[in-house]
């Protein structure tokens, strides 16, 4: 269909999706675009433009009104609601708001995918110190959420949406409560991440945390609609930059 | 590891923080425990009232041989306690002696034994068998045509209104517990909702890192499951204790009738076993709600 990127190796594929809560105006409009495969994309827009609605259609935490839209090669519009839980364990989500089991430490944050998918006490003991190591955290591992810093706990949350290594990460303003140096440090998780095979969706305002990232794509939504999908899809940042 | 089979471990149940007897859940449970196991006893102690009635008196006749010359009343007792012993389906014949007839009327004429002159009936106590007891006609007819005095009383016909009364009580003790068993169940129904919605922001986490519903609502009903275990305790020793007073007391009044409304061992073994159903059907009821309230989210 016209507008609308359909590659072979393309791991998200939207196609006319519109998303309207209850019965206001659509929120999301006719947005046909795919992701491939490893690929690395921010998603960039204005306040409203309807960021989060697109993310949460990517991380399962909704289903459209319309179109189809197709995860991992599957229609996971019409899939039954039962097989959604599988599929969630193989995306990561860093929320805008972080949403850390305030009751739970840092640790106990950090290991819950883990937990989630079955891996034994005995087996997430290394991996979940190394993760909170990584994020700058080692020596806060037993804080609970209430007691950490707002860049604490974006760094907690972006630990637990990496830790279960998810074939799709998607980060809502992953970098909006840190320095840019940390800024920098998690962008290069991220980019690690992705160099690995995790296909990297993260929205943001930051135009210099996109520069950073030389192979990226970019979506930009205005309005619950894409600007120009295909043309940004194509396009590095580097080249529109030019 | 297959999807969705794991169960959660100590770290998760931390998920859910709240203390074990932090809500009012374990100590309403407790309560309505209590006041089933009350219900229970009653029921099976009417049970068993009744059947003690049935099966000591329930197929029991009272002869009296009501003539007024001493010789021809002593002559039918003979001849009517001889005629008995030989009826098939007579179980036992036992007649009421001089010394025991003076006790039983001496509420009414007072001390110092019956006048030799008044002509109290001779009273001979028959125990049939069920089948013998169905054939009291025939039995009535042997009797007055052998002691044309004989007067036969049918203990069932007076026993029937008490009969009547232990059976209403029954049914007022189960209608008791089936109100329990109702209360019991909406009270975990709005427990389960309302630990739902406490913990509503985590339960959407779990959700979108890929928990299933059954994962989710294992911690909740096991959760629920230790509260209706701890009110299931608590309240079986309180009501056990109350029941034991009362056993007291009602051995105390040495009545025949209350006295045989006892607890026997598997009474007991039964009244153990309601705290036990308590908690599989608050267990039940709480997966059952929380799944049909996750089965809502997307």
């Amino acid at each position: 269909m016209e507008g609308c990127l359909v590659a072979s190796g393309s791991i998200v594929q939207f196609e006319n999706v519109g998303l309207r809560y209850g019965t206001g105006a659509e929120t999301l409009s006719d947005l046909s675009f795919s992701l491939r495969e490893g690929g690395f994309y921010f998603l960039t827009g204005p306040s409203g433009a309807g960021k989060t609605s697109l993310l949460k259609l990517l991380y399962l935490a909704q289903r459209p009104s319309r179109g189809l839209i197709r995860l991992f090669g599957e229609d996971i519009v019409t899939m039954p609601r039962k097989r959604l839980p599988g599929f969630r364990r193989r995306i990561g989500v860093v929320f805008q708001d972080f949403r850390l089991v305030r009751h739970l430490s840092a640790f106990d944050n950090v290991a819950l995918p883990l937990r989630v998918a079955g891996v034994e006490d005995r087996d997430l003991e290394t991996p979940v110190r190394e993760m909170l190591s990584w994020v700058g955290l080692g020596d806060r591992s037993t804080a609970r959420p209430a007691t950490l810093s707002g860049g604490e706990q974006q760094r907690v949350a972006i630990a637990r949406a990496v830790i279960g290594r998810p074939e799709l990460l998607v980060a809502d303003e992953p970098t909006g409560n840190v320095d840019p140096e940390m800024a920098k440090r998690l962008l290069h998780l991220f980019d690690s991440l992705n160099k690995l095979g995790t296909t990297v969706v993260v929205a943001t305002h930051d135009i210099h945390l996109i520069s950073r990232i030389a192979r990226s794509e970019m979506l930009r939504l205005d309005r619950g609609q894409l600007s120009d999908p295909t043309g940004a899809l194509r396009n590095p940042p580097r080249m529109r930059t030019e | 590891m297959k999807a969705g089979v794991r169960k959660f471990g100590a770290a998760d149940r931390r998920l859910l923080p709240e203390g074990r007897l932090a809500g009012p859940m374990p100590w309403v449970m407790a309560i309505m425990m209590f006041l089933t196991l009350l219900s229970a006893a009653a029921g099976l102690g009417l049970r068993q009232a009744a059947r003690s009635l049935d099966a000591d008196i329930g197929n029991r006749i009272t002869i009296q041989i009501v003539e007024a010359n001493p010789d021809f009343r002593e002559a039918q007792a003979k001849i009517a306690v001889s005629e008995l012993h030989q009826l098939a389906g007579v179980k036992g014949v036992r007649r009421i002696e001089a010394e025991e007839m003076t006790d039983l009327l001496e509420p009414w004429l007072g001390q110092g034994g019956l006048a030799r002159d008044l002509p109290v009936p001779v009273m001979i106590d028959v125990d049939l068998t069920p089948a013998a007891y169905q054939r009291l006609d025939a039995i009535r007819t042997t009797v007055t045509d052998v002691a044309p005095s004989a007067r036969i009383d049918d203990n069932a016909q007076w026993l029937a209104p008490l009969a009547k009364l232990i059976d209403a009580l029954k049914w007022l003790a189960t209608g008791l517990i089936v109100l329990m068993v109702g209360a019991t169940t909406a009270t975990v129904v709005l427990a389960a909702r309302a630990a739902l919605d406490t913990h509503r922001g985590t339960i959407e986490v779990m959700h979108l890192m890929g928990s299933t519903d059954v994962q989710v609502a294992r911690l909740f009903q096991r959760r629920i499951a230790l509260d209706a275990l701890f009110g299931g305790a608590l309240g079986f020793i309180v009501a056990a204790i109350v029941l034991m007073i009362i056993a007291h007391r009602v051995g105390a009044l040495g009545s025949e009738l209350l006295g045989s409304a006892g607890l026997p061992l598997v009474n007991w073994l039964i009244l153990l076993a309601v705290p036990a159903a308590g908690v599989l059907l608050a267990t039940l009821v709480a997966r059952l709600t929380i799944l049909r309230a996750l089965g809502r989210l997307l």
